[in-house]
């Protein structure tokens, strides 16, 4: 260990850490940008830059399997289901002027305060550690999948059982609104002709008189 | 039995006849009227028995000490000397009257039986107040009066008069208790004792540390009781309770107990020289400025409520002088011919339906109406004049005697200037008694105009009564100044030559001067009509006293007074009318000392508390609701906010944790 | 590598989806700055499961078994996460955390009131 951190100096970074560096860049730039930008699509697209960055970033690590899943899992799936959460809230395309809440300096403050709370205690402790990276990959499919199925067989069937109480759990969800609501979320701008109508709660009882198709709403559901 | 047991069962009678009446009031109204007069006249019978047993003899004392009550003991004693012997008689006199009376006069009251209890009960208190041989006990008697006196004057309490008398009697009587009670602290530390005997033993040993602060204390307590100068104004309103209980109350016996009281520690007070020319003064002016009072009441109960404040005067006089002989010698005439006075009284205004003697001088026969009451007020009135031979003559002529021993300078018990001003003001005082008695007599039976109303005979018990009374007041006198001095003191009580002639010629003096006044104003009366009725004439006599005393103020305009112009009071008064009517503004000038300052008082002690307390208080309220509301704007919902806030503290928190993990 | 690089980045992508989670309006992009702070969680551990599994003898993976855990608890989570978020909407016609003030003290129902304008506002800029 001691040798190791003799022996890498900050000043003469490798090639892997001048990748890391740069793709690490990348990504908090666009998680930077993810947070504060008006366009609420754009933020889930810029998301979509950081997710990947990060997945660079675990195959920079050498953990392929996880950079794999982390692209399919995230990229593939929770950017599209944002996406769809953006469109059935009706987030508004192009520039709001309020997307930022009035907690943002108090915000501000505080994840500033962390940041340097964490950087300062993680760079205080493992300022000297080296990762060696060379031989054998520690993340390869076939390395992870036999300690996932060696060593964490139960909880990986417990986790099944999460996904799956989840799963009905945002059925549940849905239907009930459904149910209670019958609102057309999907549906509404187009069978209201753009009307300015306001589905909320009040507007809504005068609303239901009008027969709608809102079979969709279960739709978060689907499309996990 | 022994005189002691006798002498316990005096005072226990009437009280166990009280407690009995106010039990059985409502369940057993039968027995009311028995359980009212029986046990007083009970005790009548035994105090008289004590006190031919005690006959003037050596002191009857016994005491009994119930439980150790640490330094200064408190022992249930009796203390029977020839004063105390003949004032328990006169009390059980005057009570058992009072008592039969009572049952004709409050005929048909439907509050008789608490008023019968409350009667026995203080007759009760009084005859322990009389034989009572330790303080505190004393102390005990005395403070019932004062309830019972509450009670009793506010017995018509649907009337405001009555309200505020009642209150007024009790507050006034009390001021003067609360120095008496520490007076009584003060003698006994100084004595050791609150036993009387040890008392004066210690008196006469010289033991008193503090004898005129100790006196003072008492008569302001006295003064208070017995209705002297300046605490006097309690008695005259105290009028508006039914007329028996002024008689027993008010002329005969509670009154009469401060009296007693002085002439019981006399030596106390003769320890003093101060006390007894403040005494002395007292005496003067209450006795000179209730007799002109008395000349200018309109209500006749008034009349005769600043003749008792007089008469107590002369008392107060006598003992100034230090005479304590002819002090409870005129306490004993004067209760029997004042009670005597009270209940012709409630007699006449039950007949005449009025309490006005303006009223009653407009009418005609009302003598004839009331023969009985006019023929014993006839005698009391004489007595009270001092007109001799009636009793009133020979107590009042050893008063002024003894006052004259005093100023003479034959004796050294008391300082002459208290002897001259008691001689000057007793003079004075008889003319205007014999002025103020000539005009009640000759404005009460003497009316000329309408016939007076006939409402029948008056009911017998209240007529018998009325001639029990006129015997000591007419005869009793004359025989006792010449056997009293075996129970008293011993002092002479004969009257002297020179004081009988100009006492009696005063007297004399001041009944023909109101005669020729009388005689020149009374055509007047038929020119200025005046005069209102009881509504209900058939009522029993303590409803017709009640309405007269209500409608007394919407007719007249005034409690005490009415604007007649037949009054031969209002022409020897002249100008000083229309002050002796009020009592010489002395409630105003209370209300200007005392009662209004202490309502301005009260308005910055409310100005304070509203506005300086309260705003601490407000304050103490408002701090925590202004942080309550800061802590409110704090739970603003967003739970954005909340959470910045939680991670802040994390932030804070790690911190601290890792800077304290590593030492720092 | 130095570990300290990936801790580095893990730490500020943490504090940029704090950052997130406290300053923006709409929940989901609320939920976005969420997903940055499980992503800045999985970085560390994979970062600290491939320092550990060279060091140590023998490795149970654990870091990259629970990155893996975690993943799928954030797809889990986001799916619950949007339904609520569109259930919330469907009802109040909007999706601003703060705006979503029912448990504040003395809540008024006047500030539902301009709660609704606000949502009209919105609505009718979003149309425009």
């Amino acid at each position: 260990m001691s040798l190791a951190a003799e022996t890498h100096g900050f000043l003469s970074p490798t090639g892997v850490e001048i990748a890391f560096l740069l793709v690490g860049l990348v990504t908090f730039g666009a998680a930077l940008v993810t947070v504060t930008t008006r366009q609420l699509v754009h933020a889930a697209l810029w998301l979509v830059v950081t997710l990947g960055g990060l997945a660079v970033e675990y195959l920079l690590l050498t953990a392929e399997f996880i950079a794999w899943v982390q692209v399919l899992i995230y990229v593939g799936s929770v950017v599209v289901l944002l996406l769809f959460g953006l469109m059935l809230t009706k987030a508004p395309i192009g520039r709001s002027p309020d997307a930022d809440s009035g907690n943002r300096w108090a915000a501000l403050t505080v994840a500033v305060a962390s940041a340097a709370a964490l950087i300062w205690v993680v760079v205080d402790a493992f300022r000297t550690t080296w990762v060696d990276l060379d031989g054998p990959a520690a993340g390869s499919t076939e390395a992870t999948g036999a300690s996932l199925f060696q060593n964490w067989v139960l909880p990986f069937e417990a986790l099944s059982v999460l996904l799956l109480a989840a799963l009905v759990g945002a059925i549940v969800l849905s239907r009930k609104a459904k149910a209670e609501s019958a609102s057309p979320p999907v549906n509404s701008r187009a069978v209201s002709g753009g009307s300015p109508s306001v589905p909320d709660s009040r507007n809504h009882r005068i609303e239901r008189k009008v027969p709608t198709s809102g079979t969709e709403s279960t739709e978060p559901g689907g499309a996990r | 039995m022994t005189t002691t047991t006798l002498a316990v069962l005096v005072p226990l009678l009437p009280f166990l006849g009280a407690a009995a009446g106010l039990l059985l009031g409502r369940t057993a109204p039968g027995f009311i009227r028995p359980l009212a007069v029986l046990p007083t006249l009970a005790s009548l019978v035994l105090a008289a028995i004590v006190a031919v047993r005690q006959g003037g003899d050596e002191a009857v004392n016994a005491a009994t000490e119930l439980t150790p009550t640490g330094s200064i003991p408190i022992e249930l004693a009796l203390h029977i000397d020839g004063f105390a012997a003949l004032v328990a008689v006169l009390v059980g006199l005057v009570a058992s009257c009072v008592q039969i009376y009572s049952t004709g006069y409050l005929r048909d009251d439907p509050r008789y039986p608490s008023y019968a209890a409350l009667v026995s009960l203080f007759t009760s208190a009084m005859l322990l107040v009389v034989y009572s041989g330790d303080l505190m006990v004393l102390l005990v008697g005395w403070e019932v009066m004062g309830i019972c006196s509450y009670f009793l004057v506010g017995h018509y309490w649907e009337t405001p008069e009555a309200r505020a008398a009642s209150i007024k009697a009790f507050l006034v009587t009390k001021l003067g208790d609360v120095p008496f009670l520490i007076g009584l602290f003060a003698l006994a530390t100084d004595a050791g004792s609150f036993r009387i005997t040890k008392v004066l033993d210690a008196v006469a040993g010289g033991g008193l540390d503090h004898p005129t602060l100790i006196a003072l204390l008492l008569l302001a307590g006295v003064a208070g009781k017995s209705a002297q100068f300046p605490l006097h104004t309690w008695l005259p309103d105290a009028m508006a309770g039914p007329t028996p209980v002024s008689a027993l109350i008010h002329a005969a016996t509670m009154v009469a107990a401060g009296v007693y009281f002085v002439a019981r520690l006399l030596p106390v007070f003769e320890a003093s020289q101060a006390a007894m020319v403040v005494l002395a003064v007292m005496a003067a002016v209450t006795m000179t400025g209730s007799a002109l009072a008395a000349l200018a009441q309109d209500d006749i109960k008034r009349v005769l409520a600043y003749s008792t404040i007089g008469q107590l005067g002369y008392m107060t006089g006598a003992l100034a002088v230090g005479d304590r002989g002819a002090a409870v010698f005129h306490l004993l005439s004067h209760g029997a011919f004042k009670a005597l006075l009270f209940l012709a009284a409630g007699v006449i205004i039950h007949a005449a339906g009025t309490n006005s003697l303006a009223a009653m001088s407009r009418m005609g026969h009302l003598r004839d109406r009331v023969p009985d009451a006019y023929w014993t007020m006839t005698v009391a009135l004489l007595a009270l004049a001092a007109i001799p031979p009636f009793s009133g003559f020979f107590s009042k002529e050893s008063v002024l005697g003894a006052a004259e021993h005093v100023a003479t300078g034959h004796t050294e018990h008391a300082p002459g200037a208290a002897g001259w001003l008691v001689l000057v003001a007793g003079l004075l005082t008889a003319l205007l008694t014999a002025a103020y008695a000539t005009r009640l007599w000759l404005l009460a039976f003497y009316g000329q105009g309408a016939e007076a109303p006939d409402h029948g005979r008056q009911p017998l018990t209240m007529n018998v009564v009325l001639w029990v009374l006129a015997v000591p007041s007419l005869a009793v006198g004359g025989l006792a100044y010449r056997v009293l001095p075996d129970w008293f003191d011993g002092r002479d009580l004969t009257p002297t030559l020179t004081t009988s002639v100009v006492g009696t010629g005063v007297a004399l003096v001041g009944g023909i001067v109101t005669y020729a006044a009388w005689r020149h104003t009374t055509a007047l009366a038929a020119r200025v009509p005046l005069g209102a009725v009881a509504a209900h004439p058939e009522g029993d006599a303590a409803l017709v006293e009640a309405e007269a005393i209500a409608s007394h103020e919407p007719a007249y305009g005034d409690i005490a007074y009415a604007p007649d112009p037949a009054d031969p009071g209002r022409l020897l008064l002249g100008p000083l009318h229309r002050h002796a009517a009020v009592g010489f503004h002395l409630d105003a000038v209370y209300s200007a000392l005392f009662v209004r300052p202490v309502q301005a008082a009260a308005t910055l002690v409310r100005f304070l508390d509203r506005e300086v307390v309260e705003t601490y208080v407000r304050g103490a309220g408002a701090t925590p609701r202004a942080l309550g509301w800061a802590v409110r704007r704090a739970q603003t919902g967003n739970v954005q906010t909340y959470v910045s806030a939680l991670l802040a503290g994390t932030v804070v928190l790690v911190v601290a944790a890792v800077l304290v993990a590593t030492g720092a | 590598m130095h570990l300290a690089y990936p801790a580095v980045l893990s730490a500020l992508l943490f504090c940029t989806g704090l950052y997130g989670v406290l300053a923006r309006r709409n929940a989901i992009l609320v939920l976005m700055s969420v997903e940055l702070m499980l992503n800045a969680v999985n970085l560390n551990l994979v970062a600290f499961d491939v320092w550990l599994s060279r060091t140590a003898e023998e490795t149970l993976h654990s870091g990259q078994a629970l990155t893996l855990f975690t993943i799928a608890i954030a797809a889990a989570e986001i799916g619950i996460g949007l339904a609520i978020v569109l259930a919330v909407y469907r009802n109040r016609g909007t999706s601003d955390i703060d705006k979503l003030r029912d448990t504040a003290e003395g809540h008024e129902p006047e500030g539902a009131d301009s709660d609704g304008d606000a949502t009209a506002a919105e609505k009718a800029e979003a149309t425009a």
